[in-house]
């Protein structure tokens, strides 16, 4: 017993120090398997705090740029209207319903709710982004973010006033996305190499579909977190994988990360119902096969 | 100024210097990423129990670990260098002399040879373990590599940078 204790005492710095290892590299696991809030929603409302101070000094060197996406955005759903488009002959205007419910029995699928960027980073392996908007203001894991000009990321936790999302800039990120020309709408998962902070990757494109360079890339509707057809990027260089026979194409984003500050929360309505249905069917078949 | 106000101040910079302006950088290329942040380990004074110095590398590893929300994976190396730092010190210094008339780490207390041998191996070792850890969650070898030695190439021009800038008075 005496050794044992004499033993730990002679060799306590190293014990300590394998200790704080193995607490290290089980937090390095659980997160990069989970991506849940492994941090205490307590350490993410402090970290919230300064970066928001940090934000509020910061935000005015990108202020015309803002000002000028915020701008065009408008334009642009303002075209959308649907107040815009007249009936030719019998001059009928048609009003939009904003009810949750309208008349026709069409159903408000999702909601968009508006957050300020607080905190961001682009050099990094793995980038996330800090909303000023958490969960008491109604934003939950999983949904997706739109900036002025196209896809931000997925919320990947959340606290009382914070949330953090996985950046489109990540090497974990992975979104579902189509072509916006041509009909038959190949899907497939858009990437990020971790190369360069303006471009992602989208690999394995079968050689069948029709790819051209300055191509739109969108979402696709198989993702539950975002609406379909929101903008991603152009395809700026097509290169062809040598012994498969498919593309990797180079997409550039259009949206500069550097200097996103208005963000959207996307709320999809029926997410949970989804989701549990997608991940009752995995379960039971995953049983079968056992 | 208490020496232990100075290290706080310090810590506040690092902190604050990496988070929201190295990490904010575009890249330069895949391989290079700035990171400054450990030299807080490196410049603690000479008469740091080890133990505390351990805890002391843990906590700040942590703490860049919460803003940029990457558990466990910036801690890591700083412990590693954190236990290290001590070892590698009693081969430069001669532990009486040094020790009596410098407080900490720097080209006047080591000498230009001994003091940047300390900085590059340190810088290479914690590098070397971080992008370890990147590499085996994704990336080819070639990619650890590279990486290990862009990445400890772009720091260690940082850290001569900043010696130059900010002469320490490192006498007691």
């Amino acid at each position: 017993m005496r050794n044992i204790f004499l033993f730990i005492r002679q060799y306590f710095n190293l014990i300590s120090f394998l200790i704080l290892q193995i607490i290290c590299i089980v937090s390095i696991a659980k997160f990069s398997k989970t991506h849940e809030a492994f941090f205490s929603t307590k350490a993410n409302e402090v970290t919230g705090v300064i970066n928001s101070r940090y934000n509020g000094i910061t935000k005015y060197f990108n202020l015309a740029k803002v000002n000028q996406d915020l701008a065009l955005e408008n334009t642009r759903l303002k075209n959308l209207l649907k107040s815009n488009i007249v009936a030719s002959d019998s001059s009928i205007i048609t009003i939009v319903d904003t009810l949750i419910k309208d008349t026709l029995n069409r159903y408000r699928k999702y909601t968009f709710l508006p957050a300020v960027v607080v905190g961001n980073t682009v050099s990094l392996e793995s980038n996330f982004i800090t909303l000023e908007r958490g969960s008491k203001q109604g934003v939950k894991p999983e949904m997706g973010v739109v900036g002025p000009n196209g896809i931000i990321g997925k919320v990947v936790s959340v606290s009382d006033n914070y949330s953090v999302v996985m950046s489109l800039l990540n090497r974990n990120s992975k979104i579902s996305a189509m072509f916006k020309r041509g009909k038959e709408q190949y899907a497939e998962n858009v990437e990020w190499d971790g190369n360069n902070s303006d471009y992602l990757v989208m690999r394995k494109v079968s050689k069948a579909v029709d790819v051209k360079k300055g191509d739109t890339i969108v979402t696709s509707r198989y993702s539950p977190s975002f609406p379909s057809s929101l903008m991603i990027g152009t395809i700026d260089k097509i290169e062809k994988d040598d012994e498969e026979n498919t593309y990797s194409l180079r997409i550039k984003t259009s949206t500069n990360f550097r200097t996103i500050q208005h963000v959207n929360i996307i709320v999809n309505h029926y997410f949970t119902e989804q989701h549990q249905l997608d991940s009752l069917t995995r379960k039971q078949h995953f049983n079968l096969g056992q | 100024m208490s020496s232990v106000l100075k290290h706080i101040i310090r810590l506040i910079l690092f902190l604050f210097i990496q988070v929201y302006v190295l990490s904010n950088v575009p890249l330069l290329h895949q391989y290079i990423t700035p990171y400054l942040y450990f030299l807080f380990i490196l410049w603690l004074p000479f008469t740091i129990n080890r133990w505390h110095l351990l805890l002391i590398g843990f906590a700040f590893g942590m703490l860049i670990d919460y803003f940029l929300h990457t558990p466990g994976l910036h801690a890591a190396p700083c412990t590693l260098i954190a236990y290290l730092r001590p070892f590698l010190l009693s081969l430069f210094i001669a532990k009486d002399s040094t020790e009596q008339s410098f407080s900490e780490p720097s080209v006047r207390s080591m000498g230009w040879g001994p003091y940047s041998f300390y900085i590059v191996i340190l810088t290479f070792l914690h590098h070397s373990y971080l992008i370890f850890i990147e590499w085996m969650q994704f990336g080819s070898f070639s990619y650890f590599i590279l990486k290990v030695i862009a990445t400890t190439l772009l720091s260690l021009v940082m850290i001569f940078i900043a010696e130059m800038l900010f002469s320490r008075k490192t006498k007691k």
